[in-house]
């Protein structure tokens, strides 16, 4: 209990100095990093998807984007940042290990690809063939379409 | 002599000293997040390796384009996605308020801050329940996909499984959040920190609520951006 109480008073000191004043900071580089990703999503809607590579480089930007606001949260809105370094260190080398997670799944995921499109052809022609687009909408619209016709004719002979 | 021979140690392990400065329930609940960020990276890692081995994927901006109240067949992508990131960015704000306002002994702070955070948290759920219907309507659900790929071509229900499946899992993270915080109001309401001294639980119900937020930022780009 003496640990939490010195624990408190300890840090009250260091929190007056960053204070509100850190808050503001760190939600306006939230909310412009936020901003920014939307933009670059915004602007890959009208990318067309020929251009692999420059669609990539967007989505890399928004992967860095992403990193950063989680630094921010982390550091800041967690208050990591201002943990001793003993602490930070446990919580941080661990996760460590995405890094290779990451590089080591994904890069056999796209093996995977690869090998099925090169020796599975049933796979490599699913990926050709066109599907007809079924908008929810438009499915609609058409069985309204083919419903009038059909009652038009009927409704005269109705009437007569 | 013995005592004079191990004295000069380095100074945080020997002894009478809590060696990270934090309170134990502090500790361990960083310890829990990290185990947390290790369930959620493998579920974000899985859908990666899934999305790499397949040859084409659904475009989100075509999945994700309706908000409440729309028109039928409206075409506004990142707009509804846009308003849930804001309103659990500014509910982590409203969190952070509330953990400073208890390291200041401020009640009255507290209660406000955790009352308007507890409104985000209830607001993205809602957000999420309204968009999770709507897909549900548009045919899509675990093992039913009704989206088709980007390039045109006919898609499997790995997208929707996984959609589902991930968004679920950090909508009940939410969830619980939400409670905590209630848990959280209903004590300081009873002046239970008051009498403790000190406002360390609000700090670490703070630390999830946060790492939620974390996990959307994730989510958000890892589903509805890239």
């Amino acid at each position: 209990m003496e640990h939490t109480a010195e624990h408190t008073s300890e840090h009250h000191g260091e929190h007056a100095g960053g204070g509100t004043k850190e808050i503001v900071k760190v939600t306006i580089i939230l909310s412009v990093l936020t901003v920014i990703e939307l933009i670059l999503g915004f602007w890959m809607i009208d990318i067309p998807l020929e251009q692999a590579s420059f669609r990539l480089a967007i989505k890399g930007t928004i992967v860095i984007l992403m990193m950063a606001k989680a630094f921010y949260i982390v550091a800041y809105f967690m208050h990591l940042k201002h943990e001793l370094k003993n602490l930070i260190m446990t919580i941080v080398v661990p996760l460590a290990l995405f890094i290779w997670f990451i590089t080591a799944f994904l890069y056999d995921g796209n093996s995977f690809r690869n090998l099925r499109n090169t020796y599975d052809p049933h796979f490599k022609e699913q990926s050709t063939i066109k599907v007809e687009k079924k908008e929810h909408g438009a499915a609609k619209h058409e069985e309204k379409k083919e419903a009038t016709p059909a009652a038009t004719p009927e409704a005269p002979k109705a009437a007569h | 002599m013995a005592t004079t021979a191990t004295a000069p140690t380095t100074k945080s392990w020997s002894g009478g000293k809590s060696p990270f400065n934090v309170e134990y329930g502090k500790l361990m609940m960083w310890y829990f997040l990290m185990s947390d960020a290790f369930t959620f990276g493998a579920f974000l890692i899985s859908y990666g390796t899934i999305r790499f081995s397949t040859n084409g994927w659904p475009d989100p901006n075509e999945v994700f384009r309706s908000f409440p109240f729309a028109p039928e067949g409206v075409h506004a992508p990142l707009v509804f996605v846009s308003v849930m990131t804001f309103i659990l960015i500014i509910s982590s704000v409203t969190m952070v308020l509330a953990v400073h306002a208890g390291h200041n002994m401020d009640k009255k702070g507290v209660v406000k801050n955790l009352i308007w955070t507890i409104i985000g948290g209830i607001a993205f759920l809602s957000c999420q329940a309204w968009e999770w219907n709507h897909l549900f309507h548009e045919g899509a659900w675990w093992g039913s996909n009704p989206f088709l790929n980007h390039d045109g071509t006919a898609s499997s229900t790995n997208f929707t499984n996984y959609f589902f499946t991930i968004t679920g899992f950090h909508g009940f993270h939410v969830l619980s959040g939400v409670v905590i915080n209630i848990v959280m109001l209903i004590m300081t309401l009873m002046d239970k920190f008051e009498q403790r001294g000190h406002y360390l639980m609000i700090e670490k119900a703070g630390l999830y609520w946060h790492f939620v937020d974390l996990v959307w930022v994730f989510v958000f780009t890892c589903f509805y951006l890239i």
